[in-house]
């Protein structure tokens, strides 16, 4: 039955995708930025649910079993404060500029902003370097969950290949706005759906009061951060929320907004979405230890999947199974196609030629292959990689929270040129790459032990390269700085500046 | 009110940090009283995000919202 359940929700999910592709333009607009017509509420859920990937439920259920309630301070409250705050100073920006110049994708904006191929280039190669494990992860969960909601019936390799196929099916077709919309549906199901799971759970345990009880008195480290959470370590771990700033797939939705007033439902409602989704997942998380105690490693990942085979078998099993899968594909279907964006719009143009352009229809086309790839070659991934892979999320925040200096001097400082952006991604990888082989398979490692996160460090370090490259490097032109600087305040100069090739297509399509 | 604003994020940004609770194990309304501030802390944010869009709203953004798209 849960079985049933699972895929009868995965065909409403196809249903949905291929409906919002009968909308879909034969343009590169308006399959990867959804003709940047998304409306208040789709943009808040899907922003948000591509933001929450498996890590936000069987992560952050893992990491409360792990840790206890101070993952929702070190993880959850962080991101309530910082993640609106990146939508209202830098979110509604990108937007503008991207608006008035027609961006499709971050590569595309720093490169134009910087004046750089380089950039462009290399900032594509770290982004997808450090997607690809996040991608992973989301594959490899959608298989590990199907297979213990099942009780093993549904071997996990199969789970993710049908995760791969759901999610190849609508993105491939609908781009954009049926992602989108997807998101919408699935975002409000896995909120709805881990509330209900919370609810069910904790009511079978006996209730809030007997279970926190029990909980105090079988593991009372649990309630509380102790020395679990370093001062240091909580403080430092506010900077990895930036690195929403920074996601290709969020920097994409940010562009397929309707208009700036789109966006204040996301940075007002953000937290309290935060709050619906975190809460039961934190809660499941510890009360994992009264009938699953002992777990080490990587079997704590599988904690919030256990709570629900155990408490909430059959139909609900089914519906809170696909509540996670709700959550991983709202992930994988908009980062599969940020990659698939970037790689058509800032990649492939590299090897064109005068008299030799694509087409708009042959953008769109080679934007749905590189999603297949992608998406096919992280299937292949996940058959072998290790289940520690998990551990990687939070490295991959810390490299796109460290990079975020690079977008900041974009917008706010019309000094940051193109020296300071390569000394900054330069710096980044130099740092993230030393720090990650000191700490890969130690989750509490921190710098030199004092609990800095090496988040800190780098994007300190990325920082005050951006500062001081761009002090010593040339300028970045007049009109480049018009077309960046000037909008904001002045129509009529962003109507008159350049603009790159991609708005002179729309223009004039 | 716009610089009133900015210095209520820097003083939310400190809030979190709430040492004073750091080895408190006491249940508030159910629930472990970390938890419950964080959670309080959450909700105050969506208050002061609320008055920043409703007070702070950059004014080039209604203009740009107010020109519609410069495309068409």
């Amino acid at each position: 039955m849960t079985l049933v359940v699972v895929l009868a929700y995965l065909g409403v999910v196809v249903g949905i995708g291929l409906f919002g592709s009968r909308l879909v333009g034969s343009g590169t607009e308006d399959y990867f930025v959804a003709g940047r017509s998304i409306g208040s509420f789709v943009l808040l859920m899907t922003l948000f649910g591509t933001h929450m990937t498996a890590f936000a439920l069987l992560g952050a259920s893992a990491e409360a079993y792990r840790v206890g309630i101070g993952v929702f301070s070190l993880m959850a409250s962080s991101s309530a404060l910082m993640v609106p705050i990146v939508f209202f100073f830098i979110g509604t920006r990108v937007w503008a500029l991207g608006k008035r110049n027609g961006f499709l994708t971050q590569a595309e904006f720093l490169r134009e902003r910087y004046e750089s191929e380089a950039v462009g280039v290399v900032l594509f190669l770290v982004l997808a370097a450090l997607l690809v494990p996040y991608l992973l992860i989301g594959v490899m969960g959608g298989g590990i969950t199907l297979n213990q909601i099942t009780e093993g019936q549904v071997p996990q390799w199969l789970g993710s290949a049908l995760i791969s196929t759901v999610v190849i099916t609508y993105v491939v077709f609908g781009g954009m706005r049926s992602t989108a919309w997807v998101n919408t549906f699935q975002t409000t199901l896995f909120m709805v759906l881990g509330a209900i799971t919370a609810f069910v759970i904790v009511r079978r345990v006996g209730g809030l009061d007997l279970a926190m009880a029990r909980l105090a008195e079988e593991q009372p480290e649990m309630l509380i951060r102790g020395d679990r959470v370093a001062p240091l370590r909580l403080l430092s771990y506010t900077l990895i929320p930036l690195s929403v700033g920074m996601f290709p797939h969020i920097f994409m939705h940010w562009l397929s907004a309707k208009k700036a007033a789109t966006f204040r439902a996301p940075v007002m409602l953000y937290p309290v979405c935060i709050a619906i989704v975190w809460v039961p997942s934190v809660l499941l998380g510890v009360l994992g230890h009264l009938e699953f105690p002992g777990m080490q490693g990587p079997e704590a990942n599988t904690v919030l999947v256990r709570m629900i085979a155990f408490y909430a078998p059959g139909i609900l099993g089914g519906l809170l199974g696909a509540g996670v899968f709700a959550a991983i594909m709202s992930s994988l279907d908009s980062q599969s196609l940020s990659l698939g964006t970037i790689f058509t719009n800032d990649i492939l143009r590299l090897f064109e030629r005068d008299g030799r352009q694509l087409s708009e229809q042959q953008k769109v086309l080679a934007g749905r292959l590189f999603v297949v790839f992608i998406i096919a070659v992280t299937f292949g991934l996940s058959l072998v990689a290790n289940r520690s892979i998990f551990g990687l999320a939070v490295w991959s925040f810390t490299g796109y929270s460290s990079l975020l200096p690079i977008l900041i001097g974009a917008l706010f400082w019309r000094r940051a040129n193109k020296t300071g952006a390569l000394a900054s991604l330069i710096v980044v990888v130099v740092l993230w790459t030393y720090f990650f082989t000191q700490g890969w398979g130690k989750p509490d490692y921190s710098v030199a032990g004092t609990g800095v996160m090496p988040v800190a460090v780098i994007f300190g370090g990325s920082a005050l390269a951006m500062i001081v490259g761009s002090l010593l490097g040339q300028s970045t032109s007049d009109e480049t700085l018009g077309r960046f600087f000037d909008p904001l305040g002045s129509s009529s100069s962003a109507q008159s500046a350049g603009t790159p090739s991609s708005a002179r297509e729309v223009a004039g399509s | 009110m716009r610089a009133i604003l900015y210095i209520l994020l820097v003083v939310l940004y400190l809030l979190h940090n709430d040492l004073w609770l750091w080895n408190d194990a006491r249940i508030v309304g159910g629930l472990p009283v970390g938890l419950v501030y964080h959670l309080l802390f959450c909700l105050i944010v969506v208050g002061v995000m609320s008055l920043l869009v409703s007070r702070a709203w950059p004014d080039e953004l209604n203009d740009i919202d107010a020109e519609g798209d410069p495309r068409s």
